[in-house]
């Protein structure tokens, strides 16, 4: 790694709790989205594409299938010789072992990681949003403004502001005046993205600070930013705009799904701007003499005879005759067997839906099919 | 694991099918959707744990270089053993007749391979077979030389090495026919022999000015060996014309072979590529087609084979055909018994009809 250049680092270690069944047995980042990819795909493929070629992923939570997945980075084109995806999992010290106590904590455990690539630039990126950003263009805002920190922000409609750590900035040149935790009364509608870039020296010197801190959550949102906005350090926004969709609960996973079934879909997955996946190797799909497919993407490695519609079907999926699958999201290798029935519902990998079964949910009420069950008629 | 090594030989005849074959080798030529036709006979040799194969190269290398590159997606990019390019030129510089001077001019990486045994196999051929019962068998025999054959279920054309078996296995007589019967016992260009016999066969055919494998290495010297033959009992396709190209891309869509070929235990490898999962949309018509990843569907496609990338206006109409990669119709074009080559423009209400048993042949980068 040449110097002048920014090191990533995606926190992928959080439960996501509120994906319940879906996150029983994997880590959010890895959780299927989109047919073919998992939602760590998103921020590799957009640091592949922005030149950042050194990726430190953070993992804690069930990281065994995440691990396996991420494997040397070949699949986002970083295996690079220097360079290339470091995963670093919590580990044992001299005086003892500690898992991450928050997103500030995993960063500041891995400072030895990041002193051994000696960056000059800490991008923080979490594991848990869809879209597309080329975070050079950031990184040089960055730089042109002789910035200490630069928080990616997204525009949300104001009635939703109060969901989100806002952020209130000098509307002339973007430097940030205030963060606010979701508050009752926003004076902006600036959310906070969860994407920092940080200069080094100054990252080092906050995260060994806080981590002495008594009482600190260890938390970027609630400790950190505050800390350097008190201490009148140079913080600006830098606005993103286009498609970011936090997928973080069941709706907004599910939703976040039906947006690319619309006829524009909100970004195009295989533009010069490629959002790559590990392929497994599977045919290309069959479709049945009597099957009815339409507003629906499907995977490689699927037989449909049945009817599917305004629906995302990953890989190896079977939808049987006289099926009918309609809004729903269908994970890898589950089975909707002859005549069963399944709408407005999540069906996790492996499962199978039994002949005349039907699993119902409506819109607002997501109906999810963990792993591995078996629905009967 | 087991100690064979692999060769595979891409000099397959493509005089029925020139028209496909212009700038590639029939062991380049994509099939089922996002397959080129030696993905079976690589992924073959790797399922049977043979970690060294060399290729045999013929002209028009371009196209295979391309898409095996090192081998990786076949995880045969290894530190010790993997794939080799064996090219086919002799020491005089002078293009070569046959296939038997390019394995003669490589025995040097035969001879050097700590493998006891040769498996050689075309790169022409349709089918999944696990090849760790034929050593089995080959060892039980004692024989010298053990031939993969299947039966064939109709009348076949082309040049075919016939076999006649007897009841215990052993090969009688073995011979080049013009066509097949139904019924008959047809040689699948693999063979599996211990080193030493191969090394042996390919020396003492070359030296009497032998140029071709099959026909001066064993059917002229049948009576040298002891020579075994074992039944593929599974789907086989061998393409050598365009009419079988035609029917093994239908025959892969039917479920029962799509399952048997790619849906088991031995995965069926290829080049890995990052193409979005397919997209139909509102207007979309679907009907016993195998549609590949990246294509974008608003038209009608029946009975048909999409690869990779192929784009389908609203109104367009698919029939009976097989749409090669990054084609594109236009709105409300047509096409009927066809097999159009990669990045073909069809624009905007063109027609384009072959008959049933001819299909029109539509060549690559052609704007019509």
């Amino acid at each position: 790694m040449s110097k002048n250049k920014c090191l990533a680092m995606i926190l992928a270690g959080g439960q996501g709790s509120r994906l319940k069944a879906l996150t029983k047995n994997v880590a959010k980042p890895a959780v299927p989205f989109g047919g073919k990819y998992r939602i760590i795909d998103f921020p590799l493929s957009n640091c592949a594409n922005s030149g950042i070629d050194t990726v430190g992923v953070a993992t804690q939570y069930r990281p065994l299938e995440l691990h396996t997945y991420l494997g040397t980075g070949n699949a986002w084109d970083l295996d690079k010789r220097d360079g290339g995806v470091f995963i670093l999992p919590p580990y044992a010290r001299e005086k003892g072992a500690d898992w991450y106590k928050g997103t500030a904590d995993a960063i500041y455990q891995n400072l030895n990681f990041i002193d051994t690539v000696d960056p000059d630039y800490v991008l923080i990126l979490s594991g848990d949003h869809i879209y597309t950003m080329d975070y050079a263009k950031m990184l040089a805002a960055h730089k042109e403004r002789n910035a200490d920190a630069t928080i990616g922000v997204f525009e949300v409609p104001w009635d939703e502001a109060p969901r989100f750590g806002i952020m209130n900035t000098d509307t002339s040149d973007g430097r940030i005046i205030e963060f606010e935790e979701k508050p009752a009364q926003p004076k902006s509608n600036l959310a906070s993205m969860g994407i920092y870039i940080f200069s080094r020296d100054l990252l080092d010197k906050y995260l060994k600070e806080d981590a002495e801190e008594e009482g600190s959550e260890h938390d970027f949102g609630k400790n950190i930013i505050p800390k350097m906005l008190k201490d009148n350090r140079r913080m600006y926004s830098y606005a993103f705009e286009g498609y970011w969709k936090d997928v973080g609960t069941i709706e907004s996973l599910w939703q976040a799904n039906m947006d690319f079934l619309e006829d524009e879909p909100p970004f195009e997955l295989s533009s010069d701007w490629r959002i790559y996946s590990s392929n497994p190797s599977l045919p290309p799909q069959y479709i049945g003499p009597d099957a009815k497919v339409s507003r629906s993407m499907i995977n490689e490695g699927s037989m449909i005879l049945g009817e599917v519609e305004h629906s995302m079907l990953s890989s190896g999926v079977k939808v049987g005759k006289n099926a009918k699958v309609t809004n729903s999201v269908i994970l890898p290798f589950a089975v909707i067997e002859d005549g069963a029935v399944v709408d407005h519902a999540i069906v996790a990998q492996h499962s199978v839906i039994k002949a005349g079964a039907k699993v119902e949910g409506k819109p607002g009420e997501i109906l999810v099919i963990p792993e591995k069950t078996v629905v009967e008629a | 694991m087991n100690n064979m090594m692999g060769i595979i030989k891409l000099d397959s005849p493509i005089s029925k099918m020139k028209e496909l074959c212009e700038s590639r080798p029939v062991a380049s030529l994509p099939i089922a959707g996002r397959y080129r036709l030696i993905d079976f006979a690589l992924s073959n040799m790797v399922n049977a744990g043979i970690s060294s194969v060399g290729i045999l190269l013929s002209d028009k290398a371009r196209s295979i270089f391309d898409h095996l590159r090192s081998g990786k997606d076949w995880d045969l990019a290894r530190h010790r053993e993997g794939m080799y390019y064996m090219p086919s030129e002799s020491s005089d510089g002078r293009a070569p007749i046959g296939n038997l001077s390019g394995l003669y001019n490589n025995l040097d990486f035969i001879e050097h391979s700590p493998a006891d045994y040769v498996l050689l196999s075309n790169a022409d051929t349709v089918f999944n077979i696990d090849y760790n019962p034929v050593l089995e068998y080959h060892q039980s025999t004692g024989a010298d030389i053990t031939l993969v054959y299947y039966k064939t279920k109709t009348e076949r054309d082309g040049l075919a090495s016939v076999l006649k078996v007897a009841e215990s296995g052993l090969v009688k007589d073995v011979a080049k026919q013009p066509k097949a019967e139904a019924g008959a016992c047809v040689g699948m260009g693999v063979y599996i022999m211990a080193k030493e016999v191969f090394i042996n066969l390919v020396k003492t055919a070359f030296e009497r000015g032998g140029t071709d494998f099959m026909l001066d290495g064993i059917i002229r010297r049948a009576d040298e060996y002891t020579i075994y033959a074992y039944e593929h009992k599974g789907y086989v396709a061998r393409v050598n014309s365009v009419g079988a190209y035609f029917t093994a891309s239908m025959d892969v869509r039917k479920p029962e072979i799509w399952e048997e070929l790619f849906m088991g235990e031995n995965v069926i490898y290829t080049q890995r590529k990052d193409a979005v999962p397919v997209q139909y949309k509102a207007t979309a018509v679907v009907k016993d087609s195998l549609i590949a990843n990246g294509c974008e569907i608003r038209g009608t496609v029946e009975n048909s084979i999409l690869f990779r990338g192929v784009k389908v206006a609203e109104g367009a109409v698919i029939k009976n055909s097989i749409v090669m990669q990054h084609v594109t119709l236009g709105e409300g074009a047509t096409i009927e018994n066809a097999i159009c080559d990669k990045n073909v423009v069809i624009s905007d209400g063109k027609v384009l009809k072959g008959a049933e048993n001819y299909p029109l042949i539509v060549s690559k980068n052609a704007k019509i």
